[in-house]
């Protein structure tokens, strides 16, 4: 087997760790009576782990394009839809928590919470940009769109620093990690266009006569 | 997981009557302990023991008698940030935080200024079971089974002159026993207030305990207020003064962010926090948080008199 396709099952395992966990802990917790399992907020726990590894996915899904350019492993690249695909699962997963425990599908309360909170009104804006990128990663989008594909998926730049902004609005009083996320977010960022500025090609100069 | 179970072994020799009616959760979870006794290999990290407290303990008739939250919720999920702002973080943080010796000052325009040792500033008063619902300004809510004295009880025995409008609170403000004090998470020490009517209101409670036992220290041992018609945060833990003052004190959360929490604090679910809705909590440990709130968290026959005519959208 060729290491790209080890690495592939092997990314795809770890990243349905967290959902396992969940689950497990889910279980553990309503139906083997341990009371620790969810802390006595069951319905935030799941919120902010679904939250968190939505944004930890989305910021490794960034680091394949570094780390490709640095190491030169080209392949590298074919395990990048899969991670952006895990992003888009844990945030959709986090996307119903609200809908389904804080609001229980009721929409007038819904469209105060994204019209009214900013903090929500990122978090949905980012919701969409992924949902949108999901539904567009197969190979027939990326055959119809053409060169406007690329320009479409860049939107995970977008993506990445909602889901900062998102997570630094809605802390109350301790802001040390959604600071180490934007860190982060703005390091991989910072180095894509450290990567453009670096390998744009030299001004072309007017041909000369000869 | 099977150390925290250790501590229910002990629960069962005292049997609270909110226990004993889910004594099977508790039978299962002491099988557990069992098992874990013959093997301690953390003492360490053995949880606090759990103290009964002494003497009778009153019932009374402003308890609910809605279903009482589990004791490791009630112990387990806890804003005090003086110990960590993760809500797992207090019981952990606080394991060994020592509150004996401890003196309460009652200062101010009061006409028997003083300082006691908390033994003798509570002896006087009959400890009194109080079951009341807690709603936390996040939106989620507990029922927990307080027991302390009425601070109205205290406040008749300290006697605050004609001066004397509000009361203030201060906690304890100790770096090498509160590690977080050591950052700027909140403008230490915490500070809270009251109206003086709202303090002699017979639901204010000064809490020394939960569920017959002494107050665990992330509950905010060995002394802190309970004020079941405002949001938790008004309940300052681990308190060292009440100052009898004639100007409104400063609460910390409101110096923190006084667009989002007011001095008054109000459960109210027509004003909504500017970052999320008030009209619903989740009744803890409820998925959905579907709950109404309640206007002065259902308290509004006893306290609403104390705010007629004013605007509590704007006191909020």
């Amino acid at each position: 087997m060729k290491p790209i396709t080890i690495l592939k099952a092997a990314a795809f395992a770890a990243a349905l760790i967290p959902a396992a966990a969940l689950a497990y802990r889910f279980y553990s917790f309503y139906f083997n009576e341990d009371f620790n399992a969810l802390t006595a907020n069951p319905g935030d726990y799941i919120t902010d782990q679904t939250g968190t590894w939505a944004l930890t996915m989305l910021v490794i899904s960034l680091c394949v394009t570094p780390l490709r350019r640095l190491t030169k492993w080209n392949e590298l690249i074919k395990i990048r839809r899969m991670l952006g695909l895990f992003a888009f699962f844990y945030a959709t997963l986090h996307m119903l928590t609200w809908l389904v425990f804080i609001h229980f599908f009721d929409l007038k309360f819904m469209v105060e919470d994204v019209a009214e909170r900013p903090y929500i009104t990122v978090g949905m804006a980012t919701f969409l940009i992924l949902l949108t990128l999901a539904v567009t990663s197969n190979r027939f989008s990326v055959r119809k769109l053409g060169r406007r594909w690329q320009k479409l998926h860049r939107l995970v730049y977008v993506a990445a620093i909602g889901a900062v902004i998102h997570f630094w609005w809605l802390v109350k009083a301790d802001t040390t990690e959604p600071q180490r996320w934007a860190l982060a977010v703005a390091a991989l960022l910072g180095f894509r266009v450290w990567w453009a500025w670096k390998s744009k090609p030299a001004p072309a100069r007017a041909p000369r006569p000869v | 997981m099977l150390i925290r179970k250790a501590s229910d072994v002990r629960s069962s020799e005292i049997t609270p009557k909110s226990v004993y009616l889910r004594r099977r959760e508790f039978l299962q979870a002491s099988a557990v302990a069992l098992a874990a006794a013959g093997c301690s290999a953390f003492p360490g990290l053995e949880a606090q023991t759990r103290v009964k407290l002494k003497g009778p303990i009153k019932k009374s008739s402003f308890s609910t008698t809605e279903k009482v939250n589990l004791y490791e919720h009630v112990t387990g999920y806890n804003n005090f940030y003086e110990f960590g702002t993760g809500k797992d973080e207090p019981k952990v943080n606080a394991r060994n935080f020592k509150t004996t010796p401890w003196t309460l000052e009652v200062e101010g325009h009061v006409a028997k200024p003083a300082t006691y040792q908390l033994e003798d500033f509570i002896k006087p008063f009959a400890l009194e079971e109080r079951i009341y619902r807690m709603r936390c300004v996040e939106a989620w809510s507990m029922v927990i089974p307080w027991v302390g004295i009425p601070l109205k009880d205290v406040i008749d025995r300290v006697q605050p002159t004609g001066k004397a409008q509000f009361v203030e609170f201060v906690t304890l403000h100790d770096v090498g026993r509160m590690p977080m004090q050591r950052t700027d998470a909140l403008d230490w020490p915490y500070l809270e207030g009251l109206r003086l009517d709202e303090a002699r209101h017979p639901l204010a409670l000064l809490a020394v305990g939960i569920y017959d036992e002494v107050l665990p220290p992330q509950n905010g041992a060995p002394i802190r207020l309970v004020v079941p018609w405002k949001y938790g945060f008004k309940g300052g833990k681990s308190i060292v003064k009440m100052r009898f003052v004639d100007r409104q004190p400063r609460n910390t959360w409101q110096v923190m962010q006084a667009s989002e929490y007011g001095f008054y604090a109000n459960v109210n679910p027509q004003v909504d926090h500017p970052r999320w809705s008030q009209a619903r909590e989740r009744r803890l440990p409820d998925l959905l948080a579907t709950t109404r709130t309640q206007m002065f968290n259902g308290y509004t026959d006893q306290v609403a008199s104390l705010y007629s005519g004013m605007d509590l959208r704007k006191n909020y």
